[in-house]
């Protein structure tokens, strides 16, 4: 296992290192002390532990890798992540997985506003809450919140869907919730076992979108 | 950008820390925001009638002494910023002063607040008043990114109003002026442009009117508009809240012995078992306070 120290290596270097592997044994950051951007941009099929807390980006435009970070995250982790897999041991900041075109995002704590914003593709499981306008125009892929959801969840969402274990403070517009099918229950428990969380998939509601900002409906007068 | 910080010492045992924790906040903070930066630091309460007054003078080489005999009072001067110790009110006082110089600028008034602000960059502001040594209860602190008025001494944070108060911003408010006029017509004298002043103003006039500060914020969340995330500070607590869409950026972090707030991560990295700390992001419109314990 290679140890690459923040405190000894800038972001650019400890980048550089992790984007020019020539093995694929698995790498440990320390001491991240919230540094942005790091792990961005990974095209590799290892293992990455950061111990501590990181800042804004981490993990993003992620492909194959496995991140792992043992703290809580800034703004934007894992955004337009491709594939493999980010993990946060702690809270996350607003719009974390935003515009993820695949892979798996999972916080095991809180994920604060605009989780999954844009989110074209891949799945975001947050083990904690959610914070206001979650889901926001999200495309495709899924959102899977154990906790409850802030104001505005699933605001212009279009086919991305949304389900969520606890309360739901307010849905946004253009978001309905459905019913439950078999279907959705096998897919929330695939999820939370991928994501190691024990919950019950059954006790899960669904969110997507109604469809009603579609098309441009003339008699609704701007009354969305 | 900008970049906000406050600290607050729940361990009475580590005062005299205050200095260089939040002096290492400051200076990371300092990226997000290059053009001139501040703090207020409260410490052990004034006795009696005596009040601190900080003053700002234009010059570095300000000759003090004559302000001091002049006022019969007590001055503790670094370059362009003094401490006068004085028994009187902050009006009397200001009154006084604009008399004496209009030149010099009342900072602060109070019984524990000190502040400074300066042109420049964190780093250079923080060894020029010597942040490191400074000890006390609780600290606010800010770096600015100018956008909506100049850079100048006057316009950078913390700002204060009436006695032992401040507040830092991160965001823009769109409404400065109509609070401006509607609390010019209260009475409420502005000294600058800047849309920080006016919602500074706005919830120290409800203080001094009898609201709680949790009353004070509801009428902001109500009147300004505009993105913020303000820190603020009175005599024996340390407050954030965010606007409703919560998109200027802040961070908790708390242990049994502090809480501190920033803007990013980065500027909490060094303080002591931040690691063992609970960090989570403040939600909109909900008022995060902290008091000093006794």
């Amino acid at each position: 296992m290679t140890v690459l120290d923040l405190e000894q290596l800038s972001v650019r270097e400890i980048n550089y290192a992790l984007h020019h592997r020539d093995s694929m044994e698995s790498v440990t950051l320390v001491n991240p002390g919230g540094a942005h951007n790091l792990a961005v941009g990974l095209d590799w099929p290892g293992e990455v532990e950061i111990r501590g807390h990181a800042g804004y980006f981490v993990g993003g435009m992620n492909k194959q890798a496995t991140i792992t970070v043992h703290g809580s995250v800034a703004s934007s982790v894992a955004e337009n992540m491709m594939s493999g897999l980010v993990r946060v041991r702690g809270n996350a900041s607003q719009c974390a997985g935003a515009s993820m075109h695949g892979g798996l995002l999972v916080v095991e704590g809180d994920a604060a506003a605009r989780c999954g914003i844009s989110l074209k593709g891949g799945d975001v499981v947050v083990g904690g809450r959610v914070g206001h306008a979650s889901g926001f125009m999200a495309q495709a892929g899924r959102i899977v919140v154990c906790g409850d959801a802030g104001a505005s969840l699933g605001d212009s969402l279009y086919e991305a869907v949304i389900y969520v274990g606890g309360g739901i403070k307010s849905l946004g517009a253009d978001a309905q919730e459905e019913e439950m099918t078999e279907a959705d229950v096998v897919v929330v428990r695939a999820l939370l076992a991928k994501a190691g969380l024990a919950e019950d998939p059954a006790r899960f509601r669904r969110v997507a979108s109604a469809r009603t900002l579609y098309h441009w409906n003339a008699d609704a007068q701007q009354e969305y | 950008m900008c970049g906000v910080v406050g600290l607050l010492l729940k361990d009475g045992t580590r005062r005299a820390e205050l200095g260089r924790l939040v002096t290492g906040m400051f200076e990371t903070m300092g990226e997000r925001g290059p053009d001139s930066g501040g703090l207020a630091v409260f410490g052990e309460p004034t006795t009696g009638a005596l009040r601190r007054f900080n003053v700002f003078a234009p010059r570095r080489d300000y000759p003090w002494g004559e302000l001091a005999t002049a006022l019969g009072a007590s001055v503790e001067a670094i370059e362009n910023h003094a401490v006068v110790s004085l028994a009187g009110t902050a009006p009397d006082f200001r009154r006084w002063l604009a008399e004496y110089d209009p030149t010099l600028h009342l900072l602060s008034a109070g019984r524990r607040i000190n502040v400074y602000k300066d042109v420049g960059a964190a780093g250079a502001i923080a060894k020029r008043y010597r942040f490191p040594v400074l000890g006390g209860t609780h600290a606010v602190g800010h770096t600015r990114m100018a956008t909506e008025s100049a850079v100048s001494p006057a316009r950078a944070h913390p700002f204060t109003a009436g006695e032992d108060f401040c507040l830092v911003h991160n965001g823009s408010l769109s409404n400065p002026n109509m609070l401006r006029r509607k609390l010019e017509a209260e009475g409420v004298a502005f000294e600058t442009d800047n849309d920080t002043e006016a919602a500074c103003r706005l919830i120290e006039w409800r203080l001094r009117a009898g609201d709680s500060l949790e009353q004070a914020l509801e009428v902001a969340f109500r009147e300004l508009d505009g993105f913020y995330t303000l820190v603020m500070g009175t005599g024996d607590s340390l407050t954030l809240v965010r606007d409703a869409f919560a998109c200027k950026p802040a961070v908790i972090a708390e242990t049994d012995s502090w809480v501190a707030i920033a803007s990013e991560f980065r500027a909490l990295a060094h303080l002591p078992d931040v690691a063992s700390a609970n960090v989570f992001e403040p939600e909109p419109e909900r008022i995060y306070t902290w008091t000093v314990p006794n």
